[in-house]
């Protein structure tokens, strides 16, 4: 009843995945699109302008201004009008016929790295396709070795795949522990706690009574992020769903416990919240691979990483939603957060001993 | 700096009214002993841990290799790839069905199939194929680690035509010769692009939490009325629940910034009191929308909810992993409003690229705009009745 008293912050509880969900797949993407881009051209004439314009009709790029002189580069990336310039040198076509070769380069604003690293790609490529087709030779004569691709479990390269799974944790234990952590510390700091201690009620009763409502919430949320990937980017769960639900149940089970743990070590709801705060969530979004890749990460981190419950349930269901194991491959995760939940439950069962007397 | 003005500032008249609620809350967060440490220990947390966890760059890919020719042309583009840096040679497989199992048990991250007769085609007909299988869950550095290939073959390519110039007919045709060259950021260091961004969640964080939570925690406990009773106009009431959050959030600012400099040895290139200037109007910003918030909900815990909520889709909309230009026109359009995503180039280009004010001054403009919207939303909002 408390819980659906506050119907915003039920709103919000549905409202966040919807959101979080919509942003990661509309929004979030690597991909190279309008950047802005400005030319420092002094030779100035039918090459470099035939260059320049395939550069911008590629639609990875937008023109961004004609520059005169060295400074302006400084000038326009600083106004940040531009992410690169390309700078053709000296009579830039008139080498290209007689000598066979001219020079070029691409100077690009590094603040954003990855960025940097795909436009000098995108802009060499596009280069080295206007060379190929004005040359007269053969293309295929010229290249040498050319690299095929395949992109395994994900060839059409989406995102969904890596966040999916991400929300769906990050979700759980924010409605879990967190929400839990408060609701339980809040009774305490109304005192409304102690009434609740002296009724005939025994505590594990209390306690249970409290969660349940949690336990259902995150369930139906898990069922709801679900469908809601299935039906706006048609992202199939490989594996078997049954186990897939199974896993976050244990999931939730273990978010619940390490929500009560939280809230007998917590004395004011702000407490809670900050423990909850920093020592889960944050860890949850960064260290569970969730945004940034595990392995890129120092060494250190991967350890203090296998020590939290969100990067085993967000292995188990890649395994289980993208590449369809089954369970032989997640029963050492699966153990491990059992494991975690029995150690949760009986560290709160003893300070909540403690409490009481 | 409150007592040093005292006397002067006590003369104007409702001044003196919001120092002393100023000075009330300093002694109300300070109280709270662990509210007290964590506006200390976040900034450090945050500096030590997320800025060397949210590293993007790729540096060692994985690479299973089956090598079907072992012939002097392959065995060169394999150290040619161990070269570059990028990609670490884990396995050595003989069947693709033994690099596919390795794929699939995350022992890698790309197999490179290189064929039987490649060195001989290379000489023969001066080109053949190679195969590169990427694991593309994470669509972004499949998408990375596809371009530094790339990068590396093309390299591999020249190498071959600088080798052997009378075999090759591309001796015959033009050369575009092009080079690189990253500004601001030479060694792509991805730190440098993350450690603003960072600082900006931090000086949200302060602003948006700690000062609504502040506000309806007043609520909750009631000592809100005794406040509401007294003569305090609306404006002062916010006046002074905003300076001590403003005050907080910048000496959690320039504490990142030292950390940031003492670890990471971030270059600093621009002005820091324009990087104060904008952080300030930003946080006046922050902690208008946190007010407003705040008069809309009753409980600490529904207060945390929405503003987490709000915190999210800023942080996500800001373009702080992602380029601007990436996304969609609605999403630009939302980014008009959206703070953050001011903030967040803004301090890139100061701390990175040492933009002046000139190169920032529509930004700033914007945000003081914001600013002043949402402060004047919340004093509107505040009923002294509530």
């Amino acid at each position: 009843m408390h819980i659906f008293r506050d119907y915003r912050t039920l709103a919000i509880l549905f409202g966040l995945p919807v959101a979080e969900i919509l942003i990661f797949g509309f929004v979030i993407s690597m991909d190279i699109k309008d950047a802005g881009i400005a030319f420092l051209d002094l030779s100035k004439d039918d090459v470099t302008m035939k260059i320049s314009e395939k550069i911008c009709s590629s639609g990875f790029f937008k023109k961004a201004g004609d520059l005169q002189s060295y400074d302006d580069i400084d000038r326009i990336m600083k106004a940040g009008n531009a992410r690169a310039v390309i700078v053709y040198g000296e009579n830039f076509g008139r080498d290209l016929l007689s000598r066979r070769q001219a020079s070029m380069s691409i100077i690009t604003d590094a603040s954003e790295p990855n960025t940097a690293t795909l436009i000098t790609n995108y802009a060499s490529a596009i280069v080295t396709d206007f060379n190929m087709g004005s040359g007269g030779t053969d293309p295929a004569g010229t290249l040498l070795v050319r690299p095929e691709v395949r992109m395994f479990y994900n060839p059409g390269l989406r995102s969904h795949f890596m966040f999916v799974p991400g929300v769906i944790t990050f979700i759980l234990i924010l409605i879990c522990a967190l929400m839990t952590s408060i609701a339980i510390t809040r009774e305490k700091e109304f005192g409304t706690m102690e009434v609740l201690l002296v009724s005939p009620l025994k505590p594990a009763q209390i306690i249970l009574g409290k969660v349940m409502p949690y336990f259902i919430l995150s369930f139906v949320n898990v069922i709801f992020i679900l469908l809601l990937s299935r039906l706006a980017f048609n992202l199939p769960v490989r594996g078997s769903l049954a186990l897939l639900l199974a896993e976050s149940m244990l999931y939730i089970f273990m978010s619940l416990s390490l929500g009560i743990l939280i809230s007998t070590v917590s004395k004011t709801m702000q407490q809670a919240i900050f423990i909850s705060l920093v020592g889960l969530l944050l860890p949850t979004i960064l260290l569970s691979g969730f945004i940034f890749p595990l392995e890129n990460m120092p060494e250190v981190y991967d350890i203090v990483a296998s020590f939290l419950p969100p990067r085993y349930f967000i292995t188990i269901i890649k395994n289980i939603m993208i590449k369809g194991t089954g369970f032989a491959s997640v029963w050492k995760e699966t153990l491990v957060l059992i494991l975690m939940t029995l150690v949760f439950i009986g560290l709160s069962v003893k300070k909540f001993k403690i409490r009481l007397q | 700096m409150k007592n040093e003005y005292k006397g002067t500032l006590k003369s104007i008249p409702g001044m003196r009214a919001i120092l002393y609620l100023i000075r009330k809350e300093f002694l109300q967060i300070f109280r709270d002993k662990f509210i007290g440490k964590a506006i200390f220990a976040v900034p450090l947390v945050q500096m030590l841990i997320l800025v060397p966890a949210v590293t993007f760059e790729i540096k060692n890919i994985n690479l299973c290799i089956i090598d079907r020719d072992m012939s002097s042309e392959s065995a060169k583009l394999i150290s040619q790839l161990e070269g570059s840096g990028f990609f670490k040679i884990q396995h050595y497989a003989f069947s693709e069905e033994e690099a596919n199992n390795l794929l699939h048990r995350n022992k890698c991250d790309m197999v490179l199939q290189i064929r039987s007769g490649f060195g001989k085609e290379i000489v023969t007909d001066n080109r053949s194929r190679i195969l590169a299988s990427i694991n593309a869950i994470n669509a972004s550095s499949a998408q990375l680690s596809w371009a530094y290939f790339n990068g590396v073959i093309r390299d591999y390519n020249m190498s071959i035509v600088a080798e052997r110039p009378d075999r090759i007919a591309l001796s015959a045709m033009p050369r575009i010769n092009i080079t690189n060259r990253y500004w601001y950021n030479e060694m792509l260091n991805y730190k440098y692009y993350m450690l603003p961004g960072i600082l900006a969640i931090l000086v949200t964080a302060i602003g948006f939490l700690l000062a609504g939570l502040n506000l309806v925690r007043e609520k909750e406990n009631g000592t809100i009325e005794q406040i509401n009773v007294t003569p305090i106009m609306k404006y002062q009431f916010i006046t002074a629940k905003m300076i001590p959050f403003l005050i907080i959030g910048l000496v959690d600012l320039s504490l990142g910034l030292i950390l940031g400099k003492i670890l990471f040895d971030i270059p600093f290139r621009g002005s820091i009191g324009l990087l104060f200037l904008c952080s300030s109007v930003f946080l006046v910003a922050v902690l208008g929308l946190a007010l407003f918030i705040s008069t809309f909900s009753s409980t600490q815990q529904q207060y945390m909810f929405v503003a987490f909520f709000f915190m999210i889709i800023f942080i996500l909309m800001s373009g702080i992993f992602t380029p601007l230009e990436s996304m969609p026109q609605w999403a630009q359009k939302f980014d008009i409003v959206n703070p953050m995503a001011y903030l967040i180039r803004i301090y890139r280009m100061i701390m990175l690229k040492g933009s002046g004010f000139h190169d920032i001054g529509k930004d700033l403009l914007a945000l003081v705009i914001i600013a002043l919207a949402f402060t004047l939303l919340a004093v509107r909002k505040y009923r002294k009745t509530a």
